[in-house]
């Protein structure tokens, strides 16, 4: 068995809002195709395993349920490698500016 | 008995669920089958600019610098023709508490909740706004909600929202994050329901009466720092907020003369609720999916009646590209030293193609910056769109394809603007107007001279296209 995740710890729970026919109708065909799904962060209610049914304490002090889907979960959204179309731009406008001696 | 969570079900409630969480019965206002007195909603607020200077200044909000960018004014004048290329200036929005001119917006709305005895706020945005919200429900004590649209049905988030998610938090919000949609206004309401909370939207009356100071700030900056008024004033333009605030507080400043040009990015081709085409838009906001709809229709938003009405104060509209915005963006940071974040330079790149045309006695005033940091950035948006197998290359911006291929310019002579013909716009605004009327209800003269005004037009223009509509119709 799956091991619970202790009651009190921060997790993200998983949850379907609205499932692929219960849509709005004004959405476009590709987006009636797959459910409404949310995600929402808290303090774990009670000890559960991931991909259980799970309730948290949300920082509004709500209480939600949802699937537990990740423990202590991260940030991981950054800035990733430099863009070769973009490194030069900076260099290219000095040299123009150099020209004009605006820039010495 | 349980309520009904269905999409239907909760859309049916709106109404009932708006009123109690903006505590504004805007049946007050009506005057006609279609108009509304917008001057008196938004005066019945109650807040003149001295007033949301008070309320802003005590949480810090506003009184940001302007810049005078002089190495860019160096640049376009490198380019234009002789004699062309007036200064350009920015106001550094960024440095407002949250990182962007949003902190304006969020103000009087928080201070509205808190003074009425809210236990908390909510909005509904994946933007600078939700970012906002938070850091001025932090500061006034209350709880606050922010729901997002965030990823798609793979579960890839949009960098730019993933920041704003952790920025939310950091602020001690929760954050709701839903999948692609067009649900997120039916889920805001549910969360409207469920606690009570005020509705800090984006388009209520405090929203839009707190982005007056920036116009306002603005104009007063320009005339001490050169004598005189701007001759434009260039805004990056979504939701219509930022045209309709800035326009009333420059009118308010004396600036009424001061050309408003609204500047979004171009995504022509991309569907706004689509999860397809989600993670392919390098820009979240400033862009033409939500300034095309709001501008000829307003009152799509999350109130009943919109209180940003873009099409009354615009004076031009034009689009830019998102590689000549990446391009743009790297050259602030480059030749100003400063480094901001993408979306808000969508009215840099617009201002350094205008600046082609006007005389170097002219002033332009860029009126906004943002924050950059981990994911809103170029190259957060550059590698996502790298991913999604999108073309990334040097060459003519016109050659970009929302989608397809981002075009970085090879040249600072390669930007430009298109022009958006405003009596296109109107024409769509008319025939909005149109299909919202009840069949075999006929239009009162009152809802003529409201959408003269609605178009910056005149009644007989109004009749005169109604005619045309109706001639075509039938």
């Amino acid at each position: 068995m799956a091991e619970k995740v202790a009651t009190g710890t921060w997790v993200e729970l998983h949850a379907i809002v609205l499932t692929a026919g219960e849509r709005a109708p004004q959405a476009p065909e590709d987006t009636q195709h797959v459910p409404l799904e949310m995600r929402f962060k808290g303090i774990l209610v009670e000890a559960a395993a991931i991909g259980e049914e799970a309730e948290v304490v949300t920082a509004s002090g709500r209480r939600i349920k949802g699937t537990l889907a990740t423990v202590n979960p991260a940030y991981t959204h950054g800035f990733g490698a430099p863009i070769p179309e973009l490194s030069t731009v900076g260099e290219e406008v000095r040299e123009m500016l150099r020209e004009r001696g605006h820039f010495t | 008995m349980s309520l009904d969570r269905s999409y239907r079900g909760v859309i049916a409630r709106r109404q009932e669920i708006m009123r109690r969480s903006l505590g504004l019965d805007y049946e007050r206002y009506v005057t006609g089958v279609l108009s509304f007195d917008y001057e008196r909603l938004l005066g019945d607020a109650g807040y003149e600019i001295e007033k949301i200077q008070a309320v802003q200044a005590r949480t810090a909000v506003g009184s940001t610098p302007l810049v005078e960018l002089e190495n860019i004014t160096a640049l376009a004048r490198a380019v234009a023709p002789p004699g062309k290329g007036p200064r350009i200036f920015v106001k550094d929005e960024a440095q407002n508490p949250s990182g962007s001119f949003k902190d304006r917006r969020a103000s009087l709305s928080v201070h509205e909740a808190a003074k009425r005895g809210f236990p908390g706020v909510a909005a509904a945005t994946s933007g600078n706004y939700g970012a906002a919200v938070a850091s001025q429900a932090a500061k006034a004590g209350l709880r606050c909600i922010v729901v997002q649209e965030a990823f798609d049905s793979q579960g890839v988030a949009q960098p730019e929202i993933a920041e704003k998610t952790r920025a939310c938090e950091a602020y001690g919000a929760e954050v709701i994050r839903l999948s692609v949609g067009p649900e997120l206004f039916y889920y805001f309401l549910r969360v409207l329901e469920d606690t009570d909370y005020f509705n800090a939207s984006l388009y209520a009356p405090y929203s839009i009466l707190g982005i007056e100071t920036l116009g306002y700030e603005l104009a007063r900056q320009v005339e001490e720092t050169t004598g005189r008024f701007p001759d434009a004033v260039i805004t990056t333009h979504a939701g219509g907020g930022n045209v309709t605030g800035t326009a009333r507080g420059l009118i308010k400043a004396g600036a009424s003369e001061t050309q408003m040009i609204a500047a979004s990015v171009d995504l022509t081709g991309l569907h706004m609720a689509s999860d397809h085409d989600f993670n392919r838009k390098s820009f979240t906001t400033g862009h033409t999916g939500f300034s095309m709809p709001f501008t000829t229709w307003p009152d799509r938003a999350d109130v009943p009646r919109n209180a940003a009405r873009a099409l009354r104060y615009m004076h031009r509209f034009v689009t830019v590209t998102q590689g000549e915005v990446f391009y743009t963006t790297q050259m602030l940071a480059e030749l100003e030293g400063l480094e901001r974040g993408p979306a808000g330079n969508t009215s840099l790149v617009a201002a350094f193609a205008i600046a082609q045309d006007l005389d170097q006695d002219r002033i332009v005033v860029v009126q906004e910056t943002e924050y950059t940091g981990a994911g809103k950035h170029p190259l957060a948006q550059l590698n996502l769109a790298r991913r999604m197998g999108i073309k990334i290359m040097r060459g003519d911006p016109r050659d970009d394809v929302p989608g397809r291929q981002i075009v970085v310019p090879e040249h600072p002579s390669q930007i430009r603007v298109s022009e958006i013909d405003l009596d296109r716009v109107r024409r769509s605004y008319l025939a909005n107007a149109v299909a919202a009327v009840p069949q075999d209800t006929r239009l009162e003269p009152v809802d003529i001279e409201f959408l003269a005004a609605e178009t910056q037009s005149t009644p007989s223009y109004v009749e005169e296209i109604l005619d045309e509509m109706r001639r075509t119709a039938g």
